[in-house]
């Protein structure tokens, strides 16, 4: 899937780990993640706004996991499936993202970049920056800081 | 060191620190003569040390100190050069004064350690040609003890250059040792001989040590250390007093190190993070067969309990330090009001962490200010009121269960519940109807209320109210409470609890519809378990709300799933009670299971969490599972209000439409002859039973005292043309309260609470009904209440808005046909 293996003699590029959401690709900016974890127990909050899936206990720090298919407005992840943290670090704060599986870190390139599609909906507009164009593939880069504010 | 108060233990600590300081500047000063810094440094340490000695009246300090300063402060301006025999008499100086001070530290006074000798050899530094021979005999004669010392002090001072790197050495480690050596023997002695044998040695060990070294070796090199020469005797002198003594105690300035607070702070974070582990460990080796293993974590258990207990302790501080302006306040205050106030402080040395005691300090003044200002009458008043005329208040604060409680207590004129309550109404902020309902304890606690505190209330109530809500807030802010109790006439008492450290908390434990939650102890009062059986018959409900009776008193029930909004599991009619404690009030927390008690550490949760007003924070417990810690005040002030908006809107809805209304609660009661009436529970406002012989009558009425008022009464059994037993000795009686007025419905035993929504209705009625239904297999009469209220107080609905009050939903509209009470 990378598609720049010249990377560094273009400048406008950037490196996006990737993951997969209900059939979709989705990329973060790598700078932001700080790490990723599977199966973690997850501890509800009662009366939180949907997206928020609880609080994970990460090393003794205690950390907001969002449920990023509540937060693109697509259906809950199917049962028996089990979610993916992204454990993302913005503003100095750990914030988790549950998404269905990781995939690749794919450097992108500025020229393949694209506003985000029509077709998306209204929720998922917001949070979607854009689309690069992947060989075969479109991915939607995230704009984090609006994910994870619920 | 028993003797020595903190400010001379303070002024010993720092002097020593600045000494040490000193002589590092002084050697400096050698090769840079002219550094006006640390001129400057060296003048401000001596300046200190003669201004506070001064003060605490050590005097020959003092004249010590003071001829340095001269010099030092010649030597700044530049009036006079550094020359290596000044650096020498200063030097001398800082050795004299270390001596007073170990001598201070052993006996609590200056003994008879000689100055006079350092005096005359400072103030021969001080003239332009260092000439030391004239001061030495004008030394001797005045201090003949220590005329040994003088000549070789003066000796060096005179000739300017031998120097003596023998004794260099040794002067170092004795006078770092001496302290030692005089606290241990301060401590295993009576302080009070000290100070005797060491005069005794100061005359006779002087010589050998003194006088032979300056002559063992004379290296040019070595002038600063020269001036050790003289310092030695009083340096050592101790020692051959104590010789038996080994250095187990340490000196005030060993004793204590200044450690920057941030370090403290993340060593406690760590230490907290070390007691979750250990709970842990403890946990998972606890379901092991290894006896080394259990061993060993039972000793890991105990040595992070001491380490928790122990890095704790050195951020706590005597509540003394804040407490110890407050003589002052009080003095001022009360010469200003022409009060007469005595100050009375019980347990001064109540410990508490550094940050928590910065947190208090400020709202602990507010509140004795008030106290002065508005609780303690003026001298004519209590005279009049027949208490003594001087106004006593007392400072409270001890160790309980793991908090600090701190009162502040005065025997002033109290405070009328009554008169609170009328103003917090007048203010909006409670309606007449609620304050009807409420206690005289929780008419009080709105004194803290946002809004209730204006300069009116001050003048027009006896009370206080001045920033109060402030005062709360910032209690509430370090997970601390504050209630307030008061007798009218007697005094009033506010409360603070203030837990011991923010860091890490005890915490109960509990689990709801299958998720665990943390209460903090600090909001915990007890724990109630009833059984299926027990709870039928002890939690009742009342317009809406379920009680509880806890030893007589009705606790108000919250119940947890409900408020989370989620299905409890716990279906065998079990009730788990925490009756919690929150704004001077309590109320019953309804859970699950209790699981047991854990140390939490408090972990933040994210603001858009911490916004649901429910979660004060989250912590990880035993078995790494995230659990979510309550916030008992945000729980108390939602759910107590949710419940009254709750009852409101019902009443609201009642009198837009019956027919909207999809469940009725109704009452029932047994009115004697075998008839049942149900009355809806949305207009019972409490449940009371009445002595038989308190009633009494105004006219052809029956009338009852009740909390300060006239109750009207109706008797149901007669107003519905039944005939109940009339010779009972309590009468059961459902009370009625809106817009300030109650009457009292007497009615033969209260039976049950039942959902009308499955009874069946018929409109078969009588004198007094609004229809019949089928309730639990029996014919049931509805109550027209209206009717029965107004048989009891004809006026009832003539002060209020009828259109308001939830019985019109009930009245009759016009042709006696009953309004569709129950209509699906």
């Amino acid at each position: 899937m990378s598609t720049a293996t010249d990377a560094r003699t273009v400048p406008a590029t950037s490196q996006l780990a990737t993951f997969w959401l209900d059939g979709d690709l989705y990329g973060v900016e790598v700078e932001h993640v700080q790490e990723v974890l599977r199966s973690q127990s997850i501890t509800r909050v009662p009366l939180a706004p949907p997206a928020v899936a609880g609080l994970i206990n990460l090393r003794g720090q205690v950390v907001t996991a969002i449920e990023l298919r509540e937060r693109l407005g697509r259906p809950a992840r199917p049962q028996g499936t089990e979610a993916v943290v992204i454990v993302v670090r913005l503003h100095g704060e750990a914030v988790s993202l549950l998404v269905d599986s990781i995939a690749d870190v794919v450097d992108v390139d500025v020229r393949d970049f694209e506003a985000p599609p029509d077709t998306l909906d209204g929720a998922a507009r917001e949070l979607i920056r854009g689309a690069y164009k992947l060989s075969g593939q479109l991915l939607l880069a995230l704009d984090v800081n609006r994910a994870v504010g619920t | 060191m028993e003797g020595l108060d903190d400010i001379v233990e303070e002024f010993l600590v720092e002097s020593h620190e600045n000494l040490d300081q000193l002589d590092q500047d002084l050697v400096a000063l050698e090769q840079d003569p002219r550094s006006r810094d640390r001129l400057s440094s060296v003048f401000r340490t001596i300046h200190t040390i003669k201004g506070t000695s001064g003060f605490l009246a050590f005097n020959r300090l003092e004249e010590v100190a003071h001829v340095g300063e001269n010099l030092l402060s010649r030597l700044r301006d530049g009036a006079l050069d550094l020359t290596p025999a000044r650096t020498s008499a200063l030097l001398q100086m800082t050795d004299t004064i270390r001596s007073l001070l170990a001598e201070i530290e052993a006996s609590g006074g200056e003994g008879s350690v000689a100055v006079a000798e350092t005096v005359s050899v400072l103030a021969s530094a001080l003239e332009d040609t260092p000439a030391a021979s004239a001061p030495a005999p004008d030394a001797a004669p005045a201090e003949p003890a220590v005329e040994a010392p003088v000549v070789a002090a003066a000796e060096p001072a005179k000739a300017a250059e031998p120097a003596v790197p023998a004794p260099a050495p040794v002067k170092k480690p004795a006078a770092k040792r001496a302290p030692a050596k005089r606290a241990s023997r301060a401590k295993a002695a009576v302080p009070a001989p000290a100070p005797v044998p060491a005069v005794e040695q100061i005359a006779a060990p002087t010589p050998p040590a003194a006088a032979p070294a300056p002559r063992a070796e004379i290296p040019q090199s070595e002038i600063p250390q020269e001036v050790a020469v003289p310092s030695v005797p009083a340096a050592l002198a101790p020692e051959p007093g104590t010789p038996e003594a080994q250095p187990k105690g340490r000196g005030v300035a060993d004793s204590t190190i200044r450690v920057d607070v941030d370090l403290l702070d993340n060593l406690m974070l760590l230490v907290g993070e070390l007691v979750l582990t250990r709970n842990q460990i403890v946990q998972y080796v606890g379901r092991q067969n290894d006896q080394d293993l259990i061993r060993a974590s039972q000793r890991l258990n105990l040595i992070a309990s001491e380490l928790q207990e122990s890095a704790m302790k050195t951020r706590m501080q005597p509540i003394d330090h804040i407490w110890s302006k407050l003589p002052r306040v009080v003095r001022d205050l009360g010469l200003q009001l022409q009060k007469n106030i005595r100050l009375e402080m019980e347990g001064k040395d109540t410990e508490l962490d550094k940050t928590l005691l910065e947190a208090v300090k400020d709202p602990l003044t507010h509140l004795v200010r008030n106290s002065v200002d508005h609780g303690i009458e003026d001298t004519a008043g209590r005279i009049a009121a027949g208490k003594p005329a001087e106004g006593v208040l007392t400072l409270r604060s001890r160790h309980e269960s793991g908090q600090v409680v701190v009162e502040v207590a005065d025997d002033g004129a109290g405070i009328d519940p009554v008169k609170i309550g009328n103003k917090a109404v007048e203010k909006g902020i409670i309606t007449a109807d609620a304050m009807s309902r409420m206690s005289p304890q929780d008419l009080l606690q709105l004194i803290f209320q946002p809004g209730f505190s204006t300069a009116a209330a001050v003048t027009n109530v006896s009370g206080r109210g001045v920033g109060m809500d402030v005062v709360k807030t910032n209690i509430e802010g370090i997970g601390g409470t504050i209630e307030v109790e008061s007798v009218a006439g007697r005094g009033t008492c506010m409360r603070l609890r203030i837990p011991l450290t923010l860091a890490i908390v005890p915490a109960l434990t509990i689990e709801c519809a299958g998720d665990r939650y943390a209460i903090p102890q600090i909001s915990l009062q007890e724990l109630v378990a009833l059984d299926a059986e027990k709870a039928a018959a002890a939690v009742e409900e009342v317009g809406g709300a379920s009680v509880y009776r806890l030893r007589g008193e009705l606790l108000p029930l919250v119940h947890l799933a409900e408020v989370l909004g989620l299905p409890s599991d716990r279906h065998d009619g079990h009730v788990v009670i925490a009756v919690l404690r929150s704004e001077g009030r309590r109320f019953g927390l309804v859970v699950d299971r209790v699981i047991n008690t854990e140390e939490i550490v408090v972990k933040a949760v994210s603001g858009q969490l911490k916004s649901i007003g429910l979660y004060s924070g989250a912590t990880v417990l035993g078995d790494g599972a995230v659990a979510l810690i309550l916030d008992v005040q945000a729980l108390a002030r939602r759910a107590l209000r949710a419940e009254s908006a709750e009852r409101q809107e019902s009443r609201v809805a009642a009198s837009i439409a019956v027919a909207a209304q999809e469940r009725q609660r109704m009452l029932l009661a047994a009115i004697g002859g075998g008839r049942r009436v149900a009355i809806p529970l949305d207009t019972v406002t409490r449940l009371e039973q009445v002595r038989s012989e308190t009633v009494e009558r105004v006219g052809s009425r029956e009338v009852v005292q009740y909390r300060g008022a006239i109750l009207p009464i109706v008797r149901l059994d007669r107003h519905l043309g039944a005939f109940g037993e009339t010779d009972r000795e309590t009468l059961e009686v459902i009370v009625y309260a809106d817009h300030g007025r109650s009457v009292a419905i007497v009615v033969d035993e209260i039976l049950d609470i039942v959902d009308g929504e499955a009874a069946v209705q018929s409109d078969i009625d009588d004198l007094g009904l609004l229809g019949s239904a089928v309730i639990g297999d029996r014919v049931t009469e509805l109550l027209d209440v209206r009717a029965a209220i107004l048989a009891a107080d004809p006026a009832f609905y003539t002060t209020a808005p009828p259109a308001l009050s939830s019985p019109d939903a009930f009245a009759f509209d016009g042709a006696g046909s009953p309004a569709p009470l129950m209509e699906v």
